[in-house]
């Protein structure tokens, strides 16, 4: 799988490099600014890019936008947002075409590295891979105003919270160590009470679960 | 085409000239009375003070004649593009009669407002009625040597136009001359309606007091900024070095330890190391929240508007908003305008139970104006220690301004001005 990777700290780009190698990852490119990130992305026409929301030369939100423009020019190209900090802004704008294959993690993350890689074959794959972070901020959000989700259980919230970070019924059951079919249970409860249509794609499920608590803005 | 503009361009001079006079004319109409009436009754008015009568009629008076002042910077600004700017100090809303009369005698503006009175009833009356003069009396002149100076000296002894004694034509012919000297002057109209405005400005503009009165705000300000921001980074170094420092410090220590038992003990080993990590990922939840609080990464990246949106998406609470803004203001001003309204919005949530805000910010003419109204249940005031009384100090250092309006039962609005030009 072909990674585009795109960070201004040499130490934190040679460390992603090396993780990414050593889960056989094969890096086309690994650059340090906006206008390079945007003519790999578009020369190289990677399998994924990993991107640092902040690049040179301006130091804002440069990889961002590169990414953004990059997924404007093609569609669904699965892009993994790093930041120092996670706004739920910019994971709005990165969700908002609706195509998946979006990821938008703190960079924290890849002290897990397996977690990290999973998150990044999930992107690859047309996933998503939201951060826990974004994710509890919309639910705290919502559930100080809105009934549905005043509704839902605190294990049901559990499910809900990995569910929209992008997970899988098989993955969520593996982390909260009950059977599939528990789970299976708890999303059909969850659509139930959202009155969400009950779907096993995984990205769409997502997407739909972010759209609803999107609405009502 | 040459002809037609200068046609045109003398079409403007002349009505320029006529409005001046017709302006000038209406203005000594106005003044003269309203001078008067205002001077005397000022006077009086605050030489009853003593006596108490003048308590509750001072400010009513003072009020009329502060109105008057305002309307004819109104026209100095409109007509002559003078700008004559007010500097009244306020009065409290609730002040009672003494109270008010007493702040309006001692504001240096009420004393230069009845001195200006005087000039206003003499040498403003002339300068705004010459432009009449000028172009009105030639008139006169004129009719009066076209021939009406024989129904004008039949009536009784002599006519005089001026200097110019009418008996007969070779006279009246005279004081056509006369008339059509005075109106060569007439194109002086507008000037002199200037003039007129301009001593205006001079009489009733912000003298050295205002200026003392300026610098002690300045100063008061700048100690307050200083103070802030002395505070801000003692903060800073206590929370790092109780935070992020100390846990970067214990996680060296487990390092350290790991590296000892890593051959002898790996179970210990394998448990230190999972507690390094956790210690490391405290210590960047730190520092993440140490920068947040010194300037938050969005405001950085992408400025007031966005930086706002990603504060409204953080509440609790439903929240619209609103930006217009050209461009990014200077980066210690944008600072301190997200800062006042994350301080008012935290306000909001805690104590007025609103369920929607709405926050509105706009730019114009150099002037940011943010305002943040909730649909709670009133009652907020900026008391001292308050969080507003803090923003509204935050404000100061940039000349800005904080304005509660919250009835009880609601709903309020806090509207701030910064300039930003």
């Amino acid at each position: 799988m072909r990674v585009v990777l795109a960070e201004d700290l040499f130490l934190l780009r040679d460390g992603l490099v090396r993780l990414l190698d050593a889960h056989d990852f094969e890096i086309a490119a690994a650059v340090e600014s906006g206008p390079e990130l945007a003519r790999a992305l578009a020369e190289l026409e990677p399998d994924v890019a990993v991107v640092d929301v902040r690049l040179p030369p301006t130091h804002t939100d440069e990889g961002l936008q590169c990414a953004l423009n990059a997924r404007r020019d093609r569609p669904g190209l699965p892009v993994l947002v790093l930041s120092q900090h996670v706004e739920q802004l910019y994971a709005r704008e990165l969700l908002a075409d609706g195509t998946g294959g979006v990821g938008y993690l703190l960079k924290d993350r890849v002290f897990d590295a397996e977690q990290f890689v999973d998150a990044v074959r999930r992107v690859a794959a047309g996933g998503t891979a939201m951060d826990p972070q974004v994710i509890q901020q919309l639910l705290t959000r919502r559930a100080a105003g809105d009934l549905p989700l005043a509704r839902i259980t605190p294990r049901e919230r559990e499910v809900l919270e990995l569910m929209a970070q992008g997970r899988s019924n098989a993955a969520i059951a593996a982390k909260l160590v009950v059977t599939e079919r528990a789970i299976a249970k708890h999303t059909a409860n969850i659509f139930t009470k959202l009155g969400l249509e009950v779907s096993d794609d995984d990205n769409r499920r997502v997407l739909a679960v972010l759209a609803y608590l999107d609405q009502g803005r | 085409m040459t002809i037609e503009t200068r046609n045109g361009s003398w079409g403007t001079r002349a009505r320029g000239i006529g409005l001046a006079a017709a302006r000038g004319l209406a203005l000594t109409l106005v003044t003269l009375p309203g001078a008067l009436l205002g001077l005397t009754l000022g006077l009086v008015s605050i030489a009853l003070v003593p006596v108490g009568i003048g308590v509750f009629t001072t400010p009513w008076v003072l009020t009329g004649v502060r109105a008057f002042a305002d309307w004819r910077r109104v026209l100095a600004a409109e007509w002559s593009e003078v700008r004559i700017p007010s500097a009244y100090r306020p009065i409290p809303d609730n002040a009672h009669a003494w109270a008010r009369t007493y702040v309006m005698l001692r504001d240096p503006a009420t004393w230069r407002d009845l001195a200006w009175l005087q000039v206003d009833m003499t040498a403003g009356f002339v300068t705004a009625l010459l432009p009449a003069v000028f172009v009105l009396y030639p008139l006169e002149g004129l009719a009066v040597a076209a021939g009406l100076w024989r129904p004008l000296a039949e009536l009784g002894g002599g006519y005089w136009y001026g200097f110019v004694h009418v008996t007969d034509q070779p006279s009246a012919l005279a004081a056509g001359a006369l008339g059509v000297v005075l109106l060569s002057l007439a194109p002086l109209a507008p000037r002199l309606l200037t003039a007129h405005f301009r001593l205006t400005r001079a009489v009733l503009g912000a003298g050295q007091g205002e200026l003392a009165e300026r610098v002690r705000v300045l100063t008061e300000t700048r100690r307050d900024a200083v103070d802030t921001s002395a505070a801000e980074l003692r903060r800073i170094e206590r929370d790092l070095h109780d935070g992020a420092q100390a846990r970067l410090v214990a996680m060296g220590m487990d390092l350290g330890t790991i590296e000892m038992l890593l051959d002898k003990d790996p179970a210990q080993a394998k448990r230190l190391l999972a507690q390094a990590r956790q210690s490391s990922v405290d210590a960047l939840t730190e520092l993440r929240d140490l920068v947040r609080g010194i300037h938050p990464p969005v405001l950085a990246e992408r400025g007031l508007g966005d930086a706002v949106r990603a504060l409204a998406l953080r509440l609790p609470v439903a929240t619209e908003v609103t930006v217009e803004l050209e461009g990014r203001p200077d980066a210690p001003v944008e600072s301190a305008a997200y800062f006042a309204v994350s301080e008012v919005l935290t306000n909001a949530v805690k104590h007025s139970g609103a369920d929607r805000i709405w926050i509105d910010l706009h730019q114009t003419e150099g002037m940011l104006r943010i305002s943040v109204t909730d649909n709670g249940r009133g009652g907020a005031l900026i008391t001292a220690g308050s969080g507003l009384a803090g923003v509204e100090r935050r404000l100061g250092t940039f000349d800005g301004v904080l304005a509660v309006g919250s009835p009880a039962g609601g709903p309020t609005m806090v509207t701030m001005e910064i300039p930003c030009a």
